[in-house]
């Protein structure tokens, strides 16, 4: 019987050994070890040895041979499955750079990505953002900003009118310093808010004009609010926004609803100047329409065009190229 | 406005430093936009005589002209202008010469025929902007001369200013002489008086009407010839953008230039009467001196003779009959001051801004009229040395004249309190004093008399600019304010943002069509138009209505990438309406449109963002598919509603819409109203704990009729499911054999789950009963 144990595990080893494949180790297996497997049969038989001392001898080189062979199988399992794996994944190369689709994110208008950085940096500085219609009233747009009907001022902006049952009291914003009226009488200072919106003028559109563009305002009312401040903030809009190399100035200049009123320039770090927007201390007229008493708060507004901060990031030379709605146009801002 | 520098140092002592000096007055609030060298001589041009001229037959556009520069030896020279004759002395750039513009003249051959220079223009060489024709000089120049020598052309430097509209002072050059010697601390005269050395004659002066007219001079001067200024005036009235013309009329602009004031000359043969200044009466008439006659109106400023007979419209322009001619010999004088609105309201009905209605719009000095009126003199005589003054500029004036100068009072706590910087008393007259504000007062307060020149400064807060202004914007320095505010944006303006990302991500891009449209447009995009308002001066008929939608304006957009060749083709809005409303202003919207052109596997793009909007804000809406919104396909769009509110609208644009904007494809839309759906804040949402236990599918397959909404079976099933239903999920719509004509077979997965037990058999057979129920109420089948 030792010399039928000791075949039976030759035979199975050989099996083992010219297994091809794990699916092939896998339909062996019970053919080795199994029940019905020469091993599994000499066990069966176990039972017809008479001496028991002989008996426990064959049943534990049985046990040994059964051990032989599984181990054998498993051993020879494990090869036969990193061989596969090896082969699969040799036979599947793909090219990845074929699987890569271009995105089909949209994009938001550059007004709108040049609208978001601005207020980021304002928030960042303490500023809110307020809001106001795009319509306005005669009122908001002109008077309570220190031009009452015919004052001369009133010419600086080409102004569109809107069909109203009172001539001529219905405009289309011509700037967003209306929204400085509302907020004033919304809300209860101190007042840090900064204002983006569409407005409009009566203007032919040309490479640097449109009629209809865009304008961020800035207010600040608050106790003791000076011209310092004013130009404190502006320089530090300018090294936030622009980067720290940038500097600011103001200089004179004159708008009917800020006195001292002033245009303030930055310098790029090679010494030249862009002339950005107009700025001043709040006019005591125009707080005093805001419902403030200007003895006890002072503030100041300032206000720059959003489309050209958007045209000079990215070199564009007609600002009509932005209103187009060109979509290979609109795409390449990411 | 152009400013010599010639000129300002007449009245200070600037230097020469150009650059230097446009820093100074950019700083005073004068930005210089342009310093512009001019007069600067160029060598080789030289006085030349013309001989006879030629036509070639071969050449149509330029002429032979024979010259001499020496009276023997005879040049040729071809030439394009026309306008001289034989015997005319004109500039001749020799061979050689270096144009202005970098031109070099050579010896350059047309038809074969050299030539052997150029007749200049005055343009080309830059002595002022005519370039009518060839400069034709007096013809009293030396042959051979150097043109600028013998014309005695003077050099000079010219700061075009950027003038704001609060500086009336500024549009003379003495006005940015007085601020810019404040600045740089040097001492300014500009005083300038006369005596009258001849018999008195005096003209009758009466302002009839009040309003007309504040202050006027009238002034007698005799023995005057009318003749050519000298060059160095020309030039500088030329260089100040302005024609010279004859000593008097000249002389007029020359003080106008210096002194901000405007004066009139007229021939005293025709006001020996005297004046009368009133407003027009109706149907008078006057011909300008432009040769127009024009009607004038009740609230023109007329002068008129003691006759009463219009001789000039007031503060805009003189009559022709009393114009200065050759043969006068004595004038009149006027200089007066009226008011602004007046001026400005005759100036624009008339199309008429002359350079003096423009000065008395922005305001004149109204004491500053006797030292004009002398200036005047001091000028005309240096052409008449021999003139005669018959009796010294006398004013009539009335309650509407400005006062000479008005008190103010300063608070000094106030100064420091906007500027951020303390001032004593001292200062702020140091500051203020050398532009002609008088400071009185030493304590917390100061008094300041504004000068008559300044009319744009009338308060407090005037003057404090004024001290600013003089004290430097950069010297005042910068803080920072302690804001007890905390920067943010607001809920609205968050939710805007994540909209914006929403739609980038899901593959639309923003677009910004006008808001302006033709007045067909809402029609053509099947949109209400009732609501519309119209502009009421359009730049262009195209763009002459409010838009009530948006879809207008991105059907265009559509149309428009579409005929450039771009396919995929998918958009999105945020913007305004402005539909009319029951008040002053219109009912403003914010709404959002998304628009995609549909691929051709049948799926409506746009819909795509409905969900996903949802899901980021946390609204709902009905979607009423039984009324169709104006311009979509009837039997794929539906209304989106709360209850009666219409909050947008969803589906495939009309065919016959698409057709209209030339779009080929399908076409679908999404419209939202930001304004109501932005302002919801949507409630924190109690967790609840995810079920430990198995949960249960359920596939249920309806036949539905195409009038039953999947919303609504939908609806029906979830609600039947009860609180055990974790999901319910449509996973297939199927149309076609074995399905009767006109429904759809929707097939659904519904998930079940108890928070606290494994369900029983008989539990989920239950409530799938009971979905089939509900769903069979609504008129669908099990399939």
């Amino acid at each position: 019987m030792r010399n039928d144990i000791s075949a039976a595990v030759d035979a199975a080893l050989a099996e083992i050994a010219a297994a091809s494949s794990s699916s092939a180790l896998a339909a062996l297996t019970g053919g080795l070890v199994g029940k019905k497997s020469p091993l599994g049969q000499l066990k069966s038989k176990l039972g017809s040895v008479a001496d028991v001392d002989e008996r426990k001898a064959i049943g534990q080189s049985l046990n040994e041979a059964l051990l032989r062979v599984e181990a054998a199988i498993a051993t020879k399992r494990a090869d036969c499955e990193a061989a596969e794996i090896e082969a699969q994944m040799a036979a599947e190369g793909i090219d990845l750079t074929e699987r890569i689709r271009p995105s089909r994110r949209g994009r938001t208008h550059l007004v709108t990505q040049a609208t978001q950085r601005l207020e980021d940096v304002f928030v960042g500085l303490g500023f809110q953002v307020a809001e106001g219609p795009e319509v306005e009233s005669d009122f908001y747009n002109f008077e309570a900003l220190n031009m009452p009907k015919s004052h001369p001022a009133r010419s600086m902006w080409d102004t569109l009118f809107v069909e109203s049952a009172e001539p001529g009291s219905v405009v289309l914003r011509t700037h967003t310093s209306p929204v400085q009226i509302r907020v004033m009488q919304e809300w209860a200072p101190p007042i840090y808010a900064v204002m983006p919106g569409r407005v409009f003028r009566r203007d032919t559109p040309d490479a640097t004009h449109m009629p209809v563009f865009h304008q961020i305002e800035g207010l600040v009312i608050d106790r003791n609010i000076t011209f310092r401040d004013l130009a404190g903030t502006i320089e530090a809009f300018t090294k936030a926004f622009f980067g720290a190399e940038f500097t600011s100035r103001l200089r004179p200049s004159y708008f009917p609803f800020t006195e001292p009123s002033a245009e303030f320039d930055i310098r790029r770090a090679n010494g030249s100047w862009i002339e950005l927007g107009g700025c001043g201390m709040v006019h005591p007229d125009v707080l005093r329409a805001g419902g403030l008493d200007p003895e006890e708060w002072s503030g100041f507004a300032f206000g720059f065009g959003i489309d050209r901060m958007a045209k000079e990031r990215h070199s564009i030379d007609d600002i009509r190229e932005m209103y187009t709605n060109d979509l290979r146009f609109l795409r390449q801002f990411s | 406005m152009k400013v010599l520098l010639s000129w300002l140092n007449e009245f200070a002592d600037f230097g020469d430093d150009v650059d230097k000096l446009a820093e100074e007055m950019t700083a005073l609030g004068m930005p210089v936009e342009e310093t512009i060298t001019a007069g600067t001589k160029v060598p080789g041009v030289v006085v030349a005589q013309v001989l006879r001229t030629e036509r070639h037959p071969d050449a149509e556009k330029v002429h032979r002209v024979y010259l001499t520069t020496d009276g023997s030896n005879e040049l040729h020279v071809w030439c394009g202008a026309f306008n001289m004759k034989a015997g005319d002395k004109i500039p001749l750039a020799t061979l050689g010469t270096k144009m202005p513009d970098g031109r070099e003249i050579l010896r350059r051959g047309i038809l074969g025929i050299d030539s052997e220079g150029m007749c200049c223009s005055a343009k080309e060489l830059e002595l002022n902007d005519d370039h009518g024709g060839i400069l034709i000089l007096p013809p009293g120049l030396s042959l051979g001369a150097d043109v600028f020598e013998a014309l005695g052309v003077t050099t000079d430097t010219i700061f075009d200013l950027d003038l704001t509209r609060n500086r009336p002072d500024c549009w003379g050059h003495m006005g940015v002489a007085r601020d810019l010697a404040a600045r740089l601390r040097r001492s300014f005269g500009a005083d300038v008086s006369g005596e009258s050395s001849h018999p008195e004659h005096i003209l009758p002066v009466e302002i009839v009407d009040d309003e007309s007219c504040g202050r006027f001079t009238a002034t007698v001067v005799k023995n005057i010839r009318v003749t050519q200024s000298p060059q160095w005036l020309q030039d500088r009235i030329a260089r100040s953008g302005m024609r010279p013309i004859n000593n008097i009329v000249d002389a007029s602009n020359y003080v106008m230039l210096e002194r901000n004031q405007p004066t009139h000359a007229y021939d005293l043969r025709s006001v020996e009467s005297g004046f009368r200044v009133r407003f027009a009466k109706s149907g008078e008439t006057i011909v300008t001196l432009d040769g127009a006659t024009r009607e004038l109106h009740s609230t023109d400023i007329v002068i008129a003779n003691g006759s009463d007979v219009p001789v000039g419209l007031g503060g805009v322009m003189g009559g022709l009959d009393s114009e200065v001619v050759e043969s006068t010999t004595a004038i009149a004088l006027e200089v007066a001051w009226f008011p602004a609105d007046a001026v400005l309201q005759s100036a624009a009905r008339h199309g008429l801004r002359s350079e003096a209605s423009a000065r008395f719009e922005r305001g004149a000095d109204a004491w500053g009229l006797e030292s004009a009126a002398w200036r005047f003199i001091e000028i005309l005589r240096l052409t008449c040395p021999d003139l005669e003054v018959h009796g010294s500029p006398q004013a009539t004036l009335n309650a509407t004249c400005p006062p000479q100068s008005s008190p103010v009072l300063v608070r000094l706590s106030q100064v420091a309190r906007i500027l951020g910087v303390p001032l004593s008393a001292g200062q702020v007259a140091d500051l203020i004093e050398p532009i002609g504000f008088r400071c009185s007062g030493e304590g917390s307060e100061v008094s300041v008399a504004i000068p008559s020149w300044r009319p744009d400064s009338s308060t407090e807060i005037d003057i404090i600019e004024e001290i600013a202004r003089h004290y430097g914007y950069e010297s005042l320095g910068k803080s920072v304010p302690n804001s007890t505010v905390h920067g943010r944006l607001s809920l609205v303006q968050q939710r805007r943002r994540l909209v914006h990302s929403i739609l980038t991500e899901g593959g639309w891009s923003e677009a910004m069509p006008n808001p302006f449209l033709d007045p067909a447009a809402s029609q053509l995009a099947g949109v209400d138009d009732s609501a519309q308002l119209a502009l009421v001066n359009p730049l262009v008929a195209e763009e002459s209505v409010l838009r009530v939608s948006l879809r207008p304006g991105l059907l265009r957009a559509v149309a428009y990438n579409q005929s450039h060749r771009v396919d995929d083709v998918h958009l999105y809005e945020v913007g305004h309406v402005y539909p009319r409303g029951s008040g002053t202003l219109p009912d403003e919207e914010e709404i959002l449109c998304v628009m995609s052109v549909d691929e051709a596997n049948g799926e409506l793009v746009a819909l795509r963002s409905w969900s996903l909007l949802v899901d980021a804000l946390g609204f709902g809406a009905q979607i009423d598919t039984k009324s169709t919104p104006g311009g979509y396909h009837p039997g794929r769009s539906a209304t989106l509603r709360r209850g009666k509110q219409v909050i947008g609208a969803m589906g495939e644009i009309s065919p016959v819409v698409l057709k209209r904007h030339g779009i080929v494809g399908r076409v679908s839309c999404l419209e939202l109203s930001l304004s109501v759906v932005l302002r919801e804040e949507p409630k924190a949402v109690a967790a609840r704990p995810v079920s430990r236990f198995p949960s249960s599918d359920i596939d249920l397959a309806f036949v539905a009729p195409d009038s039953v909404a999947a919303a609504d079976l939908h609806r029906a099933v979830k609600s039947a499911a009860g609180n055990l239903a974790v999901s319910l999920e449509l996973f297939d719509v199927y149309r076609g054999k074995g399905v009767t004509e006109g429904s759809r077979s929707l097939a659904y997965r519904l998930r079940l789950q108890a928070p606290d037990r494994t369900l029983t058999d008989d539990e989920v057979a239950g409530i799938r009963q009971k979905c089939i129920a509900a769903a069979e109420k609504t008129g669908a089948k099990l399939r």
